[in-house]
């Protein structure tokens, strides 16, 4: 954990802190890794190249891509757009607490989203497929709000 | 396996039908006093006995007929049978003709009883049911057939007094297909399994080396259709269980999914996925014709046709959230019919037509229940940390589903179960799997 992400996450545990005075104790043993239930921590995230996270994370039952995943989603179409040769494979992740049916299917329309926002910043569709894993390739085993947020995601990982 | 069974049902002896009020066990309730049952070992003369013994393995075929028969009764808690240790009278007499008064000293209210032979290297065996208090038979079947089937022997006989019992068809001579699941829950590896009902004859019908979810029978042959991940593309595969032979559904431009069989079993209905959007489809495995049922931005998974063919239900998120809803088969008249507090998921409609078993979600559990078909008179059977995808014995009494549990930070406690329970929320049984175990279907009776 670099210092900069260091002092967000503090920064954000002062903050929830602040807010949510009645929960601060839960609040705190998530380090301020979560907004809502959405993953805002780095402990799971690779990265494609410096400073381009391979990940975005998505709130239960959605696929809305939130504000930090939109900031990931426009670096990486930027360091898409440098490597023209290269071709990419979203992943669509759900968590456990699903049917698994729907999981693929949310997970697909997860993949889907983040699809659609790099080509709306000029990646061309044939270089970008998606894939569902549903609630089958979890990151975080455990059943914690934590590992759930962590593991419904789309990751973008190298094709080729 | 199935066609060489060869089943020859003789009526070996008179068979009164409703002469007297006879027992009956209702299966309509929840039953606190399970029908006291008297299963004697099946009598083999010591020459038929020899004759198999090598090839079952020194197994005590007579002996091995009677357990399976007293376990497949006793899991169903309609039936509690007895301690063979108290059984007065012996195999052979009992069959030929009961001292009634032995069997009510026991408190046994129905025998059975039965004999089993060696003709040209095949099975004859003969099984007879009787009626303790109203001292007479009320049943009597022959079967011949290979020895390596006896396990089919003592299903198809449970099969054969449940239905004399409760005037309901049996799901004895039936099997399960299901996932077998190992190692760590990040790298899970999932393989097809089918076994017996009864938790015997385990078989893993793919080697694990790409992910499957969701197997279903066809439930007129022994035809599997699944959700398979080879080469990295989920699609819906068909397999034949006899031949192993197997083939994708359809040429889909995308991941299919949620696969089922027709009630006639020339169709596979299923989602396909694109673009973001899962809409519901069909293909006659005949004609390979494709149509699109569903046409709506939401998600349409899950769907399950109507014993008669006329109508689907299927899970959609169309209203905000995941609720199940009821069409025409042609995909129009969409109806919504969960109305409850919660998410509603996975309906599978019974073989009966009358109630949809689905899973629900509400408040951070996880219900099998069951509601009637317009969505009215919804009943929780059972509420857990985690269970879903119910799937329906062949006579509409009951369910099995598969549970996980809840897990630590690392993945450990981690497990995953099938489990059956009575449409009644009584009789709740853990279902024992050789290994982890998910996605239940059970089959149709083997034979009828």
């Amino acid at each position: 954990m670099n210092l900069r992400v260091f002092t967000k996450n503090i920064f954000l545990v002062v903050f929830a802190t602040l807010i949510l005075s009645a929960c601060a104790t839960k609040t705190a043993t998530l380090k301020g890794q979560m907004q809502g239930d959405v993953y805002t921590g780095t402990d799971t995230v690779e990265y494609l190249a410096k400073g381009v996270p391979d990940r975005v994370f998505f709130a239960t039952n959605e696929s809305v891509l939130t504000t930090a995943a939109r900031d990931t989603l426009r670096k990486q179409a930027a360091w898409m757009r440098k490597n023209s040769e290269l071709s990419f494979t979203i992943e669509g992740h759900a968590d456990e607490r699903g049917t698994r049916e729907y999981n693929l299917a949310l997970g697909e329309r997860r993949a889907n989203a983040a699809k659609d926002y790099l080509m709306t910043y000029g990646v061309s569709q044939n270089r970008l497929s998606v894939i569902s894993y549903g609630k089958e390739r979890p990151v975080n085993s455990g059943s914690s709000p934590l590992a759930w947020s962590q593991n419904r995601r789309a990751v973008t990982v190298k094709a080729n | 396996m199935k066609k060489n069974i060869a089943i020859i049902i003789s009526f070996i002896i008179f068979f009164n039908i409703n002469a007297y009020a006879l027992i009956q066990v209702d299966i309509t309730r929840g039953n606190l006093n399970p029908l006291p049952v008297a299963v004697s070992t099946l009598f083999i003369d010591s020459v038929s006995e020899s004759k198999v013994f090598k090839e079952l393995g020194g197994l005590k075929i007579g002996l091995e007929i009677s357990k399976i028969i007293e376990n497949n009764l006793k899991k169903t808690g309609l039936f509690n049978p007895l301690n063979q240790d108290a059984f007065i009278q012996k195999p052979d007499i009992a069959h030929l003709k009961p001292r009634f008064e032995d069997w009510q000293l026991i408190k046994a209210q129905a025998l059975i009883t039965g004999k089993v032979e060696v003709v040209e290297n095949n099975l004859r065996v003969e099984f007879r049911l009787w009626d303790i208090l109203a001292g007479r038979e009320i049943l009597a079947l022959a079967f011949t057939t290979v020895p390596a089937n006896y396990r089919r022997v003592g299903h198809i006989i449970t099969d054969k007094v449940y239905q004399r019992l409760t005037g309901e068809e049996g799901y004895f001579d039936t099997r399960i297909i299901y996932v077998a699941e190992e190692g760590p829950k990040v790298q899970r590896v999932k393989k097809l399994a089918i076994m017996d009902q009864d938790g015997a004859n385990t078989k893993y019908l793919t080697l694990g080396n790409e992910l499957v979810l969701t197997p279903r029978f066809n439930p007129t042959n022994q035809m599997v259709t699944y959700l398979s991940y080879f080469r990295n593309l989920p699609r819906v595969y068909l397999l034949d269980i006899e031949t192993g032979v197997q083939e994708v559904v359809g040429t889909f431009p995308g991941m299919t999914f949620a696969p089922r069989f027709s009630p006639g079993g020339k169709k596979i209905i299923m989602s396909f996925a694109k673009d973001g959007n899962s809409e519901i489809y069909t293909m006659n495995l005949e004609t390979r014709e494709v149509e699109q049922i569903t046409n709506h931005p939401s998600i349409d998974t899950s769907p399950s046709y109507s014993p008669n063919g006329k109508f689907i239900t299927f899970n959609s998120d169309r209203s905000g959230y995941q609720q199940i809803y009821v069409m025409r088969s042609d995909g129009s008249n969409v109806k919504r019919i969960s109305f409850g507090t919660g998410i509603y998921g996975t309906p599978v409609w019974s073989p009966r037509g009358d109630l949809i078993a689905f899973t629900k979600l509400h408040k951070g559990k996880f219900y099998i229940g069951v509601m009637r078909t317009d969505g009215k008179g919804e009943r929780l059977l059972t509420e857990n940390y985690y269970q879903e995808a119910p799937s329906w014995s062949p006579n509409g009494r009951v369910l099995i589903f598969y549970r996980e549990t809840k897990s630590g930070d690392q993945g450990e406690g981690f497990s995953a179960t099938l489990w059956s329970i009575d449409l009644t929320g009584y009789n709740e049984r853990k279902v024992e799997t050789l290994t982890d175990a998910s996605d239940p279907s059970w089959s149709s009776l083997l034979t009828k």
